[in-house]
């Protein structure tokens, strides 16, 4: 962009309304709001668009930049936490800066939550394109900031999602360390007894990917070790680790979470006892070790999930619960055994066909109803059929109980070393559920297996995998583009700074230093782009860029008038 | 028609947008009252831009951002919280202070978004519109809301926030630490005294004015405005224009 085109007199914006299909269409007129645009200062151009983020849409955009000298563009549609990159590359493919485009959001925080107030919610994106124009007159282009990268990745989690994670990318060619905090890798798979949907021997099959990851190249296995600080960025990480007392410092490119969960505590739940009245996961360490030779068995699903205090469902106790059925039958024929279930959930092919089978081989099927919670007395289990519509009394030497797996006690340590978020379970949140399932918002952090949501292992094993070629698009760069948009202080501005280093103070990541001349120096590499010392700043010399004193007032006058 | 309240809402990017737009994933419906201006970090929000909105007529402002001890950027929400309670402060001396909030609103949370926020709207409609509504704005209370926007953005208020949480968490090189109390009643001072002196700048926008004339035109005793004005005059913000009688008349540079 010349010197000419940043001039404000210059700025020609092109506003691009989104229908989303109907998610905003279908609510508010998208083709009146473009042009109503059309009246806002310096804006040369603005259209409606079916899908702004479909091929057609990209190629609208590139189109009207052309066509009519754009050098500002504003898509109003979804949320720039999903799509701001695609349109920030799209203009640039048409010869912007990308840093010249804003984003909108008139459907996440818009469209999608006033659904029964229409003409509010059109009030509303009228607003925020007001707003949104507004802010891209000042915009103005940036330069991305080139990092190194350090070819090297860590792995937190030595289950089996985390060892999936850490042989796929070794494999690549990438030095990688395993990390696990327990004695030995495996994780819970060393407590199970067979696999489902193929009664394959957890030992077994979790001993051949144990004996790979110690065989592999470029593979380093810290067991007995801790992960207790984090320190830096995308491509920089430095991660200290402890074992046994000592504490080793490394240098890592890339990070997977695959911390995996816990099991709850069932005390207090359904009489629980440790011995008469088990867990599902006690019932795999007996089922290991010998033979269950229990007559009646039952077997109580959802416990101590889906309620209000944990309304998620664990996912794989169903399953669980058929596989150790039918287990119990194979040790036992004569077993009577019968499951209280909610609702039973065996997706896909071959796990309803594992249904089926257990069905055929004379596993009870007992539906419940919370409200109405089975009652569990010393021999028997007095439950309310929904089917029959008559309460049953069935009796039981052996109760095992399907209790949901739970996030981590230290996740929250974890979370906040990594500067990612949990959710309201404690479980690890991704970027985005569908768009970056096994991303983090932070670059260079990635996640797999039941560190996110209870999953079962063949899912576990293809998130390891996903979450390694996520990170492999970074470690197989040399270098790589960071965010722009950090703090500085332009030439215009040094004499308004008085050497006063409260930014210095400030600022979070020793971003900014008072270099040899005696001036204040942001290190660029450094610095996130958090603006605390713009805010901060005694006599607003700092400006961040991309979101400064103008660009963030210009938003507050077309809000608020003038 | 019941009032509807004009709202502003600044968001960081992190926690509190991001769980706004979990809301609207999860379809939580909530009043359409509020702006969102997008932030990278509630530490962002510079003292100026709150009052700025005010001072348009904008009903309520609100600032979000992650929970303390989760912030994306480690600390900056401790930064927001003391130029939040500033601002508090400052509004105070004009009763606007109710017109503000901040809260910790983190990714996970789209139902509390929905929640605080239908909250919010209720509030300030409870309150009614803003007496800067752009309607029928009080010209008396805008003079005053100006000299605010102004004594925020004034080094000495600024350095002493800056540093607050240095001077009040870390000792210093003497090896002292000024305990929080002893520091808000400094504050306390700076802010009551830079508001004085921006609205004395202020009424001398125009004309050259005496102390007594300035003392009489904003409430203040004659000996405070006195001193005022010589501290102004040693910031070089103001001198004496002429003298009349026995009086020396100010005016603004």
């Amino acid at each position: 962009m010349s010197e000419e085109e940043k001039k404000e007199e210059n700025v020609r914006v092109g506003i691009f309304v989104c229908h989303c299909g109907s998610n905003i269409g279908g609510l508010i007129d998208c083709h009146k709001l473009a042009e109503e645009s059309k009246e806002l200062p310096f804006v040369a151009h603005a259209e409606d668009n079916l899908y702004t983020c479909s091929e057609t849409g990209l190629a609208a955009i590139k189109k009207a930049i052309e066509e009519h000298n754009l050098n500002r563009v504003v898509v109003a549609s979804c949320t720039p936490r999903t799509h701001e990159p695609l349109f920030r590359e799209c203009i640039s493919e048409a010869g912007l800066n990308p840093y010249l485009f804003n984003f909108v959001n008139i459907r996440d925080q818009c469209t999608w939550v006033h659904m029964k107030h229409a003409q509010e919610a059109y009030d509303k994106a009228k607003d925020l394109i007001k707003m949104g124009a507004a802010k891209a007159v000042k915009l103005e282009p940036l330069e991305m900031i080139m990092v190194n990268i350090t070819p090297a990745a860590m792995v937190i989690g030595g289950g089996v999602a985390g060892m999936s994670a850490a042989l796929s990318l070794s494999r690549q060619g990438f030095k990688t360390y395993l990390v696990e905090k327990e004695d030995k890798l495996g994780g819970r798979l060393n407590s199970l007894y067979k696999l489902f949907p193929y009664d394959i021997d957890a030992s077994e099959f979790i001993g051949n990917i144990i004996s790979n990851v110690q065989n592999a190249k470029n593979l380093e296995i810290l067991t007995s070790s801790q992960v207790i600080n984090i320190e830096g960025f995308v491509g920089n990480f430095e991660v200290e680790v402890e074992h046994n007392g000592t504490i080793n410092t490394f240098e890592i490119g890339a990070i997977i979470v695959a911390v995996g969960s816990s099991i709850l505590d069932p005390t207090g739940l359904f009489g629980y006892d440790g011995n008469k009245r088990i867990t599902q996961f006690e019932l795999e360490s007996k089922l290991k070790n010998n033979k269950i030779n229990q007559k009646d068995i039952i077997m109580i699903q959802c416990v101590g999930s889906r309620i209000e205090e944990r309304p998620y469902c664990s996912s794989v106790c169903c399953m669980t619960a058929l596989k150790n059925a039918l287990n119990i039958k194979d040790q036992n024929p004569e077993a009577h055994i019968t499951i209280l279930f909610r609702d039973l959930y065996t997706p896909g092919t071959e796990y309803e066909e594992y249904y089926r089978k257990a069905r055929e081989q004379g596993v009870l099927f007992v539906k419940y109803d919370p409200e109405k919670m089975p009652v569990i007395e010393e021999t028997q289990v007095k439950v309310f059929n929904e089917y029959i519509n008559t309460e049953m009394t069935i009796p039981y030497d052996l109760l095992v109980l399907s209790t949901p797996l739970v996030a981590n006690d230290d996740n929250k340590e974890l979370a906040q070393m990594l500067k990612v978020p949990l959710e309201a379970n404690k479980f690890f949140l991704e970027a985005h559920v569908k768009l970056r399932p096994n991303d983090f918002a932070t670059d260079g952090v990635y996640i797999g297996g039941s560190a996110k949501w209870p999953v079962d292992i063949t899912e576990s094993i293809s998130q390891g995998y996903a979450a390694a070629s996520r990170a492999s698009t970074i470690l197989s760069h040399d270098t790589i583009e960071v965010e722009g948009a950090t703090s500085c202080l332009p030439e215009y501005n040094k004499s308004l700074c008085t050497g006063c280093e409260v930014c210095v103070k400030v600022c979070p990541f020793n971003a900014i230093i008072k270099n040899e001349d005696d001036e204040i120096e942001i290190i660029e590499a450094l610095c996130k782009g958090c603006g605390v010392c713009a805010a901060t700043c005694t006599n607003q010399a700092l400006v961040i860029r991309h979101f400064t004193d103008d660009q963030i007032m210009s938003e507050i006058f077309a809000y608020g008038g003038e | 028609m019941s009032f509807e309240p004009k709202l502003l809402g600044f968001l960081c990017n992190w926690c509190s947008y991001a769980g706004a737009d979990l809301a609207g994933v999860s379809r939580i419906q909530y009043p359409p009252n509020m702006r969102v201006i997008r932030v990278m970090c509630s530490g962002r929000v510079d003292p100026k831009f709150l009052i700025q909105a005010l001072e348009l007529g904008i009903d309520g402002v609100y600032v979000m951002g992650c929970h303390i001890g989760d912030c994306h950027y480690l600390e900056g929400n401790y930064e927001a919280l003391r130029k939040f309670d500033m601002t508090k402060k400052l509004l105070s001396f004009v009763g606007l202070d109710n017109r503000i909030r901040l809260d910790w609103v983190s990714a996970s949370e789209g139902v509390r978004f929905g929640e605080v926020v239908s909250k919010f709207v209720e509030d300030i409609r409870a309150l009614g519109p803003s007496p800067l509504s752009r309607d029928n704005p009080d010209q008396e209370l805008l003079k005053k809301v100006k000299a605010i926007n102004m004594a925020a953005g004034t080094k000495r208020l600024r350095a002493l926030v800056g540093r607050q949480r240095k001077i009040t968490e870390e000792e210093n090189v003497y090896g002292e630490k000024v305990p929080e109390e002893e520091f808000n009643e400094l504050l306390d001072t700076a802010l009551k005294e830079e508001y004085d002196r921006q609205r004395i700048l202020l009424a001398l926008a125009r004309d050259s004015k005496s102390v007594k004339d300035l003392a009489v035109e904003l409430s203040l005793e004659p000996s405070l405005v006195l001193e005022h004005m010589l501290t102004l005059k040693g910031r070089s913000q103001v001198d004496f224009q002429e003298i009349i009688g026995n009086t020396p008349l100010f005016m603004r540079i």
